[in-house]
């Protein structure tokens, strides 16, 4: 590609990273310096609620109590599940990935409000630090909330329940941002249709961000409320409706899902393209079916609730609109696959790692029409059946992206390389482990065992210890990635300012970018994708 | 709220993307209070009865009154914000000034208008109804208080000269807050005091 | 057709879910194979074939018609999918005319069953086979869930509201109930029996007052009929004959014991100690286990409290 080699930095060692000491980052106002600090907390959160699950799997081995009490074993799965979804998976990649990545794809030298940015930042780790003082008396209610136990439970709801508002507003306010720099911050010459497809999806998944998120901050301070003043919303006892709670909770809770989803789709769509030296197939479907998604993600909370004695026509309708939204996902699948057709393709871990995540989606994917479908919704619903299908979208789909994303911008952040050999290990362990942990839920789910069930009939006990076995493969998985990480910041081999031969705008910038991103603001001429040699 | 900065080199950038972050951001206001709304609507349909009767025992000539103050104080910022653009900061401070004062007028009725519903052994606890006119009109209550600090703010960086007929991006974005503060009680008004 | 493709299932209807869960996999199934089929066909034949070069790659963006069709088949397998989900769906709902009513109420963490005719009892359904049945379904406290999965439905149980479920059951047998809505520390403990008997058994079982067989006649000895009782009540949900302790204290070794209470009495665990925490178990409550056990004042007859203490006694 022109332009590439022209403007192309080399890297004079640590960019960015130069400054020292805790003040550069306390205060820091560049978007790299926060999408570091947010990509560091996150990674904590996750390898914590990781830790909760394999505690989790452990007491499933027997389908007696046996090392935990049943109370210990909920307040397990409450933090496994709260850590994982408001302290992990949502702001990993929007707020980790967004925030290093967003100004670099568009040419951008910072987002549009760096100081909002930093706020956000401490906004969001005033949330995690009243999170965890809410430890004290640790909840046990599970990560729905749901009224009225939530309302009469012992644990520091309240307390928790200001912590995940204040988590919200970081949330809110990392959107807005956001939203704000792809709409006026792009580079000479980047039309909205050469913009890399991972800005797509966070453009998408901001939009959810800003509008979903107050909703769930209101059902919080309800819920708090509730329990300080006896406000009676969702108590039953008062005229109260602890369904309204559900729908409440849905309305931000099902939207949220794309929140995690639609980015990691961003990077797939990056990585897949330039493994595969391939143009992206279908870009205008990939980009408008996230925006369709984001949308559309709107009107199916409903799904969560079949069961809870909504009217018939009701659940026709969510049901209905859940099938729809279903459609824009498949079509990318199609058109990632569809990439790779005739491509020249290599396998280095973020492929890999993308791969994963097209393999396990679609088993995400397939598995949501028998969710979908009333009638075996209403047989399905609340059993490992659920358990299984959110963690191949959320861990196979989302996780997989993420550290697709990891993978192939390590360079970029970092300014070394990985080791791949390494990598690849670690790689086949987590798909493995996966596989064997949560595939074994689906049988579970068919077979009758409801979810959030710290004992169980003994008829479940095979599945269970196959799937805690898988558990501890996935483990060692992770655990050397991790180690691959901490020795690749340490000693890996320098990387070059494009080790992926990418085009898009980041690799132009040098590995580690300097503080300013660019040297100076470059002139965009074409889209990203515009891998393929015809004449050879 | 957003802090335009000049810390885009294009200050036409800038003040859009300043523009651009305050309408999301009432965007993202309108759900937080829609959340509610939607509350309200739904025991409304459930008990009718209930908000009947129990919307007789709010004072209607204390929130009328606030309605004309919060009305007032809109009309204030609309001229501040006129008075910046023709580069009279200390009209703009005057009139920013105003506001706030209203402001605190409006929270004093609402403490007045609070004290006695307590003193009548109203509480949040009450009823649905209760319940839902102490979570609306307090939500809004903090958010006329936040508007009041936002205010002050621009008026500091008035006194400090930072103001000017060609740059006064932070008078006109908080001038939109506010706008959306009065609003909100323009639906509360009637819905909360009149509707029987 | 529906019969052939049950998986034990326990009644007609269920047969038509299973049904429905069938022709999904099988969709699902050969969009599985068609699409990981081609991620792994295309990713082992285009794969880079020399180490230094690129293979030679097409500037493919996309193909108009194949993009359409993969838009327009996938809404109509949805659509098709939706319509057999609903319509199996709307069928469930719909309770057939003539159905024995059961009202059930859950409460942490016991279901407390109430028979028309006035009759009660805990954690166990009984129903005649042949006859539909339906469940009307309420909660005391918090929310609760009722699942059938033989039956392949589940409703969820919401305090201040009824909801119901009917079942049609085809044969006899006894049926797991699971509480599916997470409700507290004893969850997965809260477990019931829906147990389908031949009509003509269940004529016989009433007329008996809701007893099986020589259970309950005047020679079935008291400690194991109180043992019959403690296991159908529900007790041991929340109280652990030995091993690890559940929510509430264990029950052996408890008879004769020195229990400490709350408030720093204490008191010797004797016949009255026992029957009175039965039906009055909020009134001496044992230091840290905070009392969230029913009474069993209304749903356990004195003679039924007298049989169950007898057993206690014997868990030595």
């Amino acid at each position: 590609m022109e332009g590439v080699g022209r403007m192309e930095a080399e890297g004079n060692g640590r960019g960015y990273l130069s400054e020292r000491g805790w003040k550069s980052w306390a205060f820091t106002l560049d978007h790299k310096r926060i999408g570091a600090m947010y990509l560091w907390t996150t990674t904590v959160f996750f390898l914590i609620g990781g830790v909760f699950a394999l505690l989790l799997r452990l007491e499933l081995l027997s389908p007696q109590a046996r090392y935990f009490s049943n109370h210990t074993y909920n307040v397990f799965f409450t933090l496994h599940g709260a850590m994982m979804i408001f302290l992990f998976i949502i702001p990993a990649i929007p707020s980790g990935l967004g925030n290093f990545f967003i100004p670099l794809h568009i040419g951008a030298r910072d987002v549009a409000f760096p100081r909002l940015n930093l706020a956000s930042y401490w906004v969001f780790a005033a949330g995690f630090l009243v999170i965890i003082g809410s430890l004290v008396a640790p909840m046990d209610t599970g990560w729905t909330f749901y009224t009225p136990y939530s309302a009469k439970s012992a644990a520091a709801v309240t307390t928790l329940s200001l912590g995940i508002f204040l988590i919200g507003m970081s949330s809110i306010l990392t959107g807005l941002n956001f939203i704000v720099t792809i709409h006026k911050l792009r580079a000479p010459g980047m039309t909205w249709h050469r913009l890399p497809l991972f800005i797509w999806g966070m453009y998408s998944t901001s939009i959810i961000q800003v509008i979903a998120t107050p909703v769930v901050g209101v059902t919080f301070l309800l819920l708090a409320a509730e329990r300080i003043f006896g406000v009676g919303f969702f108590d039953p006892t008062k005229g109260g409706d602890p369904v309204l709670f559900q729908h409440f909770f849905w309305f931000y809770s099902h939207p949220v899902v794309y929140v995690m989803i639609l980015p990691a789709m961003g990077i797939v769509s990056e990585v897949i393209p330039v493994f595969s030296r391939k143009p992206i197939f279908g870009y205008k479907a990939i980009a408008y079916s996230s925006v369709a998604i984001a949308l559309g993600g709107f009107l199916v909370w409903g799904h969560h609730m079949f069961t809870s004695g909504m009217s018939p026509l009701a659940n026709a309708i969510f049901s209905l609109m859940t099938f729809f939204v279903a459609v824009p996902t498949a079509v990318k699948v199609f058109n990632w696959t569809a990439t790779l057709y005739r491509g020249s393709i290599t396998f280095e871990a973020p492929m890999l790692y993308a791969l994963t995540f097209i393999f396990l989606f679609i088993v995400g994917g397939l598995t949501g029409p028998f969710l979908g479908a009333l009638a075996t919704n209403v047989q399905l619903h609340d059993t490992y059946f659920v358990v299984a299908h959110f963690h191949y979208t959320m861990m196979g789909g989302t996780v997989m992206g993420f550290l697709a994303g990891l993978h192939y911008w390590f360079p970029k952040m970092t300014g070394r390389m990985l080791n791949e050999k390494v990598a690849r290990v670690a790689w086949a362990l987590i798909f493995v482990g996966f596989n064997v942990t949560f595939f074994t839920m689906f049988i579970l789910g068919v077979r009758g065992m409801p979810r959030r069930y710290a004992e169980y009939l003994p008829k479940f006990h095979t599945e269970n210890v196959i799937s805690t076995i898988g558990s501890a493969v996935l483990a060692a998985g992770i655990l050397v990635m991790c180690w691959n990480f901490l020795q690749g910041l340490r000693k890996g081999a320098p990387a070059p300012a494009n080790p992926w031969r990418a085009l898009s705008l980041e690799w132009r910038a040098a590995s580690p970018p300097e503080t300013e991103n660019f040297p100076e603001i470059p002139l965009v001429t074409e889209w990203p994708y515009g891998y393929g040699t015809p004449k050879g | 709220m957003s802090d335009p900065s000049g810390e885009h080199g294009d200050p036409a950038v800038a003040f859009e993307s300043a523009k651009l972050g305050v309408w999301t951001f009432l965007a993202t206001e309108v759900l937080l209070f829609g959340a509610l709304f939607t509350a309200y609507t739904v025991f409304r349909i459930r008990y009718p009865e209930m908000f009947r009767v129990e919307h007789a025992k709010l004072d209607r000539v204390l929130g009328a009154a606030n309605t004309v103050v919060l009305i007032t104080s809109s009309l204030m910022v609309v001229l501040g914000v006129d008075a910046i653009k023709r580069g009279k900061a200390r009209l703009l401070e005057a009139y920013f000034g105003a506001t706030i004062l209203l402001a605190g007028v409006f929270l004093c009725v609402k403490y007045a208008e609070y004290a006695a519903k307590f003193h009548h052994g109203i509480y949040p606890r009450t009823n649905l109804f209760f319940s839902i006119y102490f979570m609306l009109t307090g939500l809004h209550g903090i958010h006329v208080l936040l508007g009041m600090g936002v205010l002050s703010y621009v008026i500091i960086l008035s006194r400090r000269g930072r103001l000017s007929a060609s740059y006064y991006t932070p008078a006109e974005m908080s001038g939109l807050y506010w706008h959306f503060v009065d609003l909100v009680w323009i639906y509360l008004f009637p819905l909360l005091y009149l509707v029987g | 057709m529906d019969n052939v493709l049950a998986f034990g299932a326990a009644s007609g209807q269920a047969g038509r879910v299973d049904a429905l869960f069938v022709m999904i996999a099988v969709i699902g199934g050969f969009f599985f194979f068609l699409t990981q089929g081609l991620l792994i066909y295309f990713a082992v034949k285009y794969r880079r074939r020399l180490p230094d070069r690129d293979n030679e790659t097409p500037a493919i963006t996309g193909n108009p018609l194949l993009e359409f069709l993969w838009i327009l088949i996938p809404s109509i397998v949805v659509v098709v999918i939706f319509y057999y989900g609903w319509r199996v769906y709307t069928d469930q709902r719909i309770p057939a005319a003539g159905a024995t009513e059961v009202h059930v109420t859950a409460r942490q963490w016991m279901y407390e069953i109430r028979y028309p005719d006035g009759r009660t009892a805990i954690n166990e359904i009984r129903v005649p086979a042949g006859k539909p049945v339906k469940f009307l379904l309420s909660a005391a406290d918090v929310l609760h869930g009722f699942y059938l999965p033989d039956f392949r439905v589940k409703m969820d149980m919401i305090p201040g509201r009824v909801t119901t479920l009917w079942v049609q059951p085809d044969r006899p047998g006894s049926y797991q109930i699971f509480c599916t809505v997470y409700c507290g520390t004893g969850h997965s403990n809260m477990l019931a029996k829906l147990i389908v008997m031949s009509p003509h058994e269940y004529e016989e079982w009433v007329e008996h007052g809701g007893r099986e067989g020589d259970e309950g006649g005047e020679h079935e000895p008291l400690v194991v009929r109180g043992e019959r009782i403690l296991s159908n009540a529900g007790c041991l949900n929340c109280h652990a004959v030995e091993g690890k302790e559940k929510i509430g204290p264990n029950l052996r070794g408890l008879h004769g014991s020195k229990v400490p209470l709350e408030g720093g009495k204490s008191v010797t665990a004797d016949e009255e100690y026992l029957r009175e925490s039965i039906v009055d178990p909020g009134e001496k409550v044992v230091k840290g286990y905070p009392n969230v056990m029913p009474t069993y004042k209304a749903s356990m007859p004195p003679d039924d409290v007298r049989a169950v203490v007898e057993y206690l006694k014997t868990l030595k």
